[in-house]
């Protein structure tokens, strides 16, 4: 228990010393040591409970202890609601602040009627998905810190008017990792739902950090929508509390298997689980709510990092996953009729189904590099959302594989893009044309990020094929057609972006030693996991998601095999082997003439001029191609975001009346 | 799946014939194409000797990355081809087929010229115009059979085509594409009356585009394959029924080939879709449907 809790508490202390300090020379090795720390940890954190059972529940309450730890977090969530409350009135947000102080004063009330009645028999608890979790966290999030200190530098260079917030973007940085290792590592939902404010807090202020007009509305926008979310968690676990007087996710799940195997009809179960997914999905920012993670970019690289990769939306992604044994559309959850139903699985379903493929039309006309990766990471976090949804062992699989490749992937990717926009000054992918030459150490490792995004034998793929054959077993047409469709336009905008990336454009300088050393460590690093992971993955599913899985899901082997079997495992694992061999013998060794290129007689010889009608020379300048007309983002996000809308409400006004129900018993003293 | 001797066998005999057979009908296209414009056309053979003639050019490239992808969009053209023949997983087919496209569309790239790039990026689009038929068909395969395996597809005992007609119409849709025939041939065509004629391969030579030629031969035998899988159910009769019908398939797309000009991408593209969505989504919910009643 010792080294979970050390887990939790070491970023916390570490970021409160990072806002004490001003001066570079301490914050640098403070920064790297205690990332090397928090790393270590993780995997000492894995490696010695890995031998030990499926899972683990620790930490009873009853205690002291827990009660004081209890109060402490009462206090700190009064403290968050006054701030956000506070600055909602500042900034004339008010809507804000009338959620945060509704859902405190919900959660206040609850802990103070009934809450503090529950006996707790475990506090944390510990399987194979949180160690996966813990991973992430502990590796993907201090690299993302660790490059941040060189990047963050130059950020202040260039916004050298206002006075130096580093200290406080770094305590950001690390408050935001202890929180997520709370939300993984919590077994009390009142717990869970403490750090899952406090990630939501962290996202608000880190992409504020730069006080401009739009990052103080991105940033509200973000709050707004998941304090939205934030709100569901109360009222589930206020139900979950008053009704079955447990309020421990293990509990839960138990509960709500046995009513599902039995094929009862449990409403409650099924209100709570549509409440929990439903804060889910505005966490994952799935559509209606993903602006917020679009608007999110507004601040630094590191934190768009930070919130698509390790943190933040698969905080969201965690707890579908985590809900998946309760969800499914064979029986759309929790009835057994064949009528049309609208149960969490349903919602689920057809809102990541809905995200996937929308999000990936609106990365068509994208021609801003940090907008590109946004939509993907929406449209991925659909797959994932999809996946859980299915509520299958071979969709559960598929889901925490795309979380774990994901994870890697686009943190790669956000922070090389942050690294070309410091050196080319542009974050747009028309101006990284040539950067072959120009920065060929960084193309290079954008290139194989992209292309362990979508391409065959990475990782991601890997996922997407499971991921498609659980949506055929589970009988789902519509999904199935909108994975086709997506994963066809997924192919479009990364390749055009890949092609770009690789154009080899005559005559361009290295620039590339400006660099800092903080940031190639960490990029380097990156790619050294993204290798190891599309290498290892058969040991990763065979020794953990599996084990986990099995706590869940009966007659596991056959379903989960069928997905991969052995040999097809072997056959990616032998391809990437072969893909990062080829180009290290064959790349870029021509002993042939080089010609210049074909431009209908009139190019000048160097490649980048040709002669124009008047006799005079002419640039070359080559552009992708957004087929803006048909693909309009603004289109696009707008169905989206209805027919989730359609979704959602017809899934919560399903359980409307349960919800009136239970306030009147609520009301009524529990007379009911 | 055991890799066992006849697969080995297998795999040789599509790494000889397949492009020998591939050259072969690109030769009778010509011939036919021909024929049907009033000329006589050039020998049968031509292709071979084609290739023969560009391995014997002066190497010359237009800069040091471009062949590497072009020889990667042949291997993994090849690995798709093999795995098929040898009976793998449809998915994990159509997965490599992807990655020898996306080669071949970054070779292009990566020369930085116009002409190229206008194909690359038409070539990208008719991936993306025939991906969902080519994926929705797999998934049709896997329902009938309840295998991606097309060693279990091929001796399987129904007869996929009966269920599939949808699909089957489909994916002789997005032959077309596939084939590079009018009205879709948008980044590559054979024919000099289009506006943009050489596209990808305009700033490829000499061995480059002998390579990029037998890699289109044995995709093509790959396609036929595919078309042939429809009619597969371990019988001899119909496996004799499948090569006339992928005979005739080729014909058809020769035909609808000197029968059309060339159309806009936004057709390729509406029209693709809506096939898929039309004949493949319906077949799709057909399928579900009766799957529903147990009477698949």
């Amino acid at each position: 228990m010792g080294i979970i809790i050390f887990l939790i508490l070491f970023p916390l202390v570490i970021s409160l010393f990072l806002l004490l300090i001003k001066s570079d020379k301490i914050r640098g090795p403070l920064v790297i040591f205690s990332s090397i720390v928090i790393a270590a940890s993780s995997i000492a954190f894995v490696v010695t409970r890995f031998g030990r059972p499926a899972k683990q529940l620790l930490w009873p309450g009853g205690g002291t202890d827990t009660e004081m730890v209890g109060y402490a977090m009462m206090a700190i969530e009064v403290a968050i609601a006054v701030l956000i409350i506070v600055l909602g009135i500042k900034y004339k947000k008010v809507l804000s602040s009338v959620l945060a102080f509704l859902q405190c004063g919900l959660l206040v009330w609850f802990e103070f009627t009934k809450g503090h009645e529950i006996e707790i028999a475990s506090n944390l608890s510990v399987d194979k998905l949180s160690m996966i979790m813990v991973l992430i966290i502990g590796i993907i999030g201090t690299l993302i810190c660790v490059y941040a200190l060189g990047y963050m530098k130059d950020f202040a260079h260039h916004h050298s008017e206002g006075k130096d917030r580093r200290p406080y973007f770094f305590f950001l940085m690390f408050l935001f990792l202890s929180a997520m290792f709370g939300i993984v590592l919590t077994n009390n939902l009142i717990w869970m739902y403490f750090f899952w404010e406090i990630t939501t807090l962290c996202s608000f202020l880190l992409i504020g950090y730069t006080r401009t007009p739009e990052a103080i509305r991105n940033s509200f926008r973000a709050v707004l929508f998941n304090l939205i979310g934030g709100l569901a968690f109360v009222v589930a676990i206020i139900t979950i509390g008053n009704i079955f007087s447990f309020i421990e996710f293990d509990q839960f799940l138990e509960y709500g298997r046995t009513v599902k195997a039995n094929g009862q009809l449990d409403i409650a179960v099924s209100l709570a689980v549509t409440l929990l997914a439903f804060a889910g999905i505005t966490k994952a920012a799935q559509f209606p709510f993903s602006s917020w993670l679009l608007g999110a970019m507004v601040a630094p690289t590191p934190t768009s990092a930070l919130l698509h990769s390790s943190t933040m939306v698969k905080a969201g992604v965690f707890m579908i996953i985590k809900l998946s044994p309760l969800l499914g559309v064979d029986n759309m959850g929790f009835t057994q009729s064949h009528a049309i139903d609208f149960g969490p699985g349903f919602m689920v379903v057809m809102v990541g189904g809905i995200t996937f493929l929308m999000a990936s039309f609106a990365a068509v006309s994208q021609s801003n590099a940090k907008r590109v990766l946004a939509y993907s990471t929406i449209a991925n976090l659909g797959l994932i959302v999809l996946c859980a949804g299915i509520g299958t062992a071979a969709g559960v699989w598929a889901a925490i594989m795309l979380l774990i490749f994901h994870a890697v992937t686009k943190s790669l990717l956000f922070l090389s893009v942050g690294t070309a926009e410091h050196n080319i000054g542009s974050r747009d992918i028309e101006d990284m044309d040539g950067l072959f030459g120009r920065m060929p150490r960084l193309a290079l490792f954008m290139i194989i990020g992209i292309a362990a995004m979508f391409l065959a034998p990475f990782g991601m793929l890997i996922s997407k094929w499971a991921a498609l054959q659980s949506v055929i077993d589970s009988g789902n047409v519509w999904v199935i057609l909108m994975i086709c469709f997506g994963s066809a336009i997924t192919l479009f905008y990364w390749t055009k972006w890949l092609g770009k990336l690789s154009a080899i454009v005559a005559n361009r300088d290295n620039i590339q030693d400006k660099v800092h050393k903080e940031e190639w460590a960490s990029l380097g690093t990156h790619i050294v996991l993204v290798v190891l992971i599309s290498l290892c993955f058969p040991i990763i599913s065979d020794k953990m998601l599996i084990p986990y899985l099995s706590n869940y899901f009966q007659g596991l082997e056959p379903a989960v095999s069928a997905a991969l079997s052995s040999d097809n495992m072997l056959i990616m694992v032998l391809l990437v082997a072969a893909i990062l061999i080829i180009p290290l013998l064959f790349y870029g060794r021509t002993r042939k003439r080089i010609a210049p290129l074909y431009m209908a007689g009139v190019n000048k010889g160097d490649n980048l001029t040709f002669e124009g009608s008047m006799e005079q020379d002419e640039p070359v300048s080559l552009r992708n191609w957004y087929l803006a007309d048909f693909f309009r983002e603004k289109l696009m996000s707008r169905i989206a975001i209805i027919a989730t809308c359609v979704v959602l409400t017809l899934t919560l006004s399903y359980h409307a009346a349960v919800g009136i129900r239970l306030i009147e018993y609520l009301l009524g003293g529990g007379a009911a | 799946m055991e890799i066992g001797l006849t697969q080995v066998l297998i795999a040789v005999a599509y790494l000889i014939f397949g492009p020998l057979l591939g050259g072969l009908l690109a030769g009778i296209d010509r011939k036919i194409t021909a024929k049907m414009q009033g000329r006589f056309g050039p020998p049968i053979l031509q292709p071979f000797y084609d290739v023969r003639k560009l391995f014997e050019k002066e190497p010359v490239t237009i800069n040091t990355g471009q062949d590497f992808y072009v020889m990667c969009c042949l291997i993994f053209m090849i690995i798709t081809g093999v795995l098929f023949f040898i009976g793998e997983n449809l998915l994990l087919i159509m997965f490599t087929l992807t990655t020898a496209g996306a080669f071949l569309v970054i070779a292009a790239y990566c020369s930085n010229s116009p002409y190229s790039q206008v194909g690359a990026s038409r070539e990208l689009l008719q991936m993306m115009a025939y991906e969902p038929m080519v994926l929705l068909m797999a998934v049709g395969m896997y329902m009938i059979n309840h295998s991606f395996y097309v060693k279990d597809i091929v001796t399987g005992d129904k007869l996929s085509f009966v269920y599939l007609i949808g699909m089957f119409i489909g994916y002789l849709f997005i032959l077309t594409i596939k084939f590079r025939k009018s009205p879709f041939d948008l980044s590559l065509s054979h024919h000099a009356h289009q506006e943009l004629v050489k596209g990808v391969t305009t700033e490829f030579s000499g061995r480059t585009l002998a390579a990029l030629e037998i890699s289109h031969w044995y995709e093509n035998i790959f396609l036929l394959g595919f078309l042939f899988l429809f009619f597969a159910n371990g019988t001899w009769l119909l496996a004799l029924i499948g090569v006339v019908v992928c005979l005739l398939a080729y014909f058809l797309e020769i035909l609808i080939d000197n029968g059309y000009a060339r159309m806009k991408w936004q057709f390729t593209l509406k029209s693709s879709w809506f096939v898929t969505i039309i004949f493949g989504g319906l077949n799709l919910v057909l399928l579900y449907f009766f799957g529903s009643f147990e009477l698949l």
